[in-house]
């Protein structure tokens, strides 16, 4: 698939200080592409800079193998779909959609034509004479999106949509939008702060921190591979030990500053001494038999219980010492009758023992 | 509980009928008594329409009523495109840290009366003013210019007075529109022009008119300064209802004419809403 989108050595900064510190990637033809960070990572500053409302300090922005340097967001092929949605409220939702349109010089006909064509496609038909004001959360949502969409962009760039939205509606327009994503077919650059949000919906997803992508990859790989410690603490839960080096040859081992020893996987090849050692809580067996290769094994003091539905965790003291770590509970209630103050043998395999440079 | 709800009622809206009957509708009903009362060839007072026939006869007052109008009008215009840049720069343009700095810059002119601030430009224009001590004494003209006494420097004065009333309504629609709907719009292929036409004239447009009406209202009724700054000529109406009452002492004629402006200033104001298809009560809310 050729890319829709090339961007190169891209860099920014305010008043001496870098906001997008070259940055390099491409974005394929029909891309659902994330860019997920923590705020003030600088992520809305290079969406703007693709959008066309920042001028970047240095690099340069392709699309379609155009460049786009010096060229004004109103001539630029893609559209952006605000944090607060920027829905204008003294137009109805059918001129909010086709005032995009109606710069294009398009026919009237043409103009109806379009609206309800893409007022269909959000399931919002007939919708054209609402005001805006009157609609939900959701529908707003995505007269927003529609209205971009319409212009049938390049790109279409998201900026933290569902931002705004509570709990229940967000968890069901993440499911809308990937949908959406998949019947029109528009590359959409998407951004938030939110992992569970760009894990859900993307077909990749770039880690950003201090300006700087930490690694671009799939969900999967993201989660169950992390090239950095950032990515590793960021995305997704995760629990984390400060370690020393105590053995470093094919089979590699740490001490905990606790003093509880792993076998571990070693990530970042040149650690000396000092790293962070990783182990998401679903990767902690318990109640296992002491007789398997390449496993560590510790006692948990259960601490308390999180009920969280098909999510509960334990939270537990490793070995007596007061470090806690959260441990999934399998789904199949055969740990129902753990209860506060219990001790149970747990272990973890040497692969998802992750440990990265600190 | 509903008795104390009824109780703070009356507390709070006897005083503003007061207000409204002792001193809008009492003196109104009044003058409007007054203006349908003339003397007649006894020197009886009798009830008849003359004073409003005088109106119409009278070539002068047909005159002066039409120019009040149109000269309001376009002092209202005039305000609106002096002030718009301004109060969107303030709010849109300048840094957030200058914002209430140019805004007490742009009110303290107001602090001193009206009579003092048009004096201060009578200074600059008159014939012995300093404008034209300058352009004397470097030689680009011969002989000082009287500035003062026509129907330009009045209108600027009347502009100048208006400015605040316009400004103010306007800052706040403007300071109500997130800068997002203008990012939207240029995102969305728009130019600025368009931008300024379709976003941001329609998003302020209930400042705009809350604004032109008190202008409208107060050009209209204005009298110090097409006095002092249109001298002679200025014909404005309510110099000839101040003439009516003071000069020509014909109390029944002034109320006459009193009651022709109200229902002139009211007309226009209605056409004016229907052509913008705006709504008062949106727009003063």
């Amino acid at each position: 698939m050729d890319s829709v989108l090339e961007i190169e050595n891209i860099k920014k900064s305010f008043t001496g200080i870098k906001i997008v510190d070259e940055i390099s990637f491409s974005v394929k033809e029909g891309e659902f592409f994330s860019i997920l960070g923590p705020s003030g990572c600088g992520k809305t500053t290079l969406l703007r800079m693709i959008a066309g409302f920042l001028e970047q300090d240095a690099g340069s922005i392709q699309i379609r193998g155009q460049e786009m340097t010096g060229i004004s967001p109103n001539k630029r092929p893609v559209n952006l779909v605000f944090q607060n949605l920027a829905l204008f409220p003294m137009m109805d939702v059918g001129e909010n959609i086709a005032f995009g349109l109606k710069r294009k010089k398009l026919s009237a006909a043409q103009i109806e034509k379009k609206v309800s064509a893409m007022l269909k496609i959000v399931h919002l038909e007939g919708y054209e004479k609402k005001s805006v004001a009157k609609l939900s959360g959701g529908q707003k949502q995505r007269v927003a999106i529609a209205r971009s969409l319409v212009l049938e962009p390049s790109i279409l760039l998201l900026d933290e949509p569902l931002g705004a939205l509570d709990l229940k509606l967000r968890e069901q327009m993440k499911i809308e939008l990937k949908k959406l994503q998949i019947e029109v077919g528009t590359t959409f650059i998407y951004i938030t702060h939110d992992q569970s949000e760009a894990l859900v919906m993307s077909d990749r997803v770039a880690v950003m921190n201090n300006g700087k992508f930490e690694q671009i990859d799939t969900p999967e790989n993201l989660y169950g591979n992390p090239k950095t410690s950032f990515v590793a603490s960021f995305v997704g839960e995760t629990n984390r030990f400060e370690a020393k080096l105590t053995q470093n040859d094919t089979h590699p081992m740490v001490q905990t500053i606790e003093g509880i020893d792993f076998s571990v996987t070693l990530i970042d090849e040149n650690i000396k001494e000092n790293c962070s050692l990783f182990v998401r809580p679903e990767a902690i067996v318990l109640m296992v038999e002491e007789n398997m290769e390449d496993m560590n094994y510790f006692d948990l003091t259960v601490k308390t219980i999180l009920f969280d539905g098909s999510n509960t965790k334990i939270l537990a003291n490793i070995n007596d010492t007061e470090h806690e770590i959260m441990v999934a509970l399998p789904q199949n209630r055969q740990f129902a009758h753990v209860r506060k103050g219990v001790s149970i043998k747990a272990g973890v395999h040497v692969s998802d023992c992750k440990c990265y440079l600190s | 509980m509903n008795k104390h709800a009824k109780l703070g009622f009356y507390i709070f809206f006897i005083p503003i009928f007061l207000w409204l009957f002792l001193l809008i509708i009492l003196p109104q009903i009044d003058l409007f008594l007054m203006s349908i009362q003339s003397e007649n060839e006894t020197g009886k007072m009798v009830w008849s329409l003359s004073n409003y026939g005088e109106f119409f006869k009278e070539e002068i007052y047909w005159y002066t009523f039409i120019r009040v109008a149109i000269y309001s009008i376009l002092v209202t215009f005039l305000t609106f495109i002096v002030t718009f840049p301004i109060a969107f720069y303030i709010t849109k343009v300048v840094s957030p840290k200058y914002k209430g700095f140019l805004t007490i810059l742009l009110l303290m002119p107001f602090w001193v009366s009206e009579l003092v601030r048009i004096y201060g430009w009578m200074i600059l224009l008159r014939e012995s003013g300093v404008i034209n001590y300058f352009l004397v004494n470097y030689g680009i003209i011969d002989k000082p210019i009287e500035m003062l006494y026509n129907d330009v420097s009045m209108v600027m004065g009347l502009v100048y007075t208006s400015m605040l009333f316009m400004v103010v309504p306007l800052l706040s629609s403007l300071e109500g529109m997130d800068d997002s709907y203008i990012e939207a719009a240029h995102d969305l292929g728009a130019s600025k022009f368009i931008i300024f036409t379709k976003i941001v004239i329609p998003y302020a447009a209930a400042g705009i008119v809350s604004g032109s009406i008190v202008v409208f209202m107060l050009t209209l009724g204005n009298y110090l300064t097409p006095k002092l700054m249109g001298g002679k000529n200025s014909l404005w109406f309510t110099e000839q209802i101040y003439n009516e009452f003071i000069s020509s002492f014909n109390w029944n004629q002034g109320a006459a004419f009193g009651f022709l402006l109200l229902v002139l200033s009211s007309l226009i104001i209605w056409i004016g809403l229907k052509l913008t298809k705006q709504n008062l009560s949106k727009a003063l809310s």
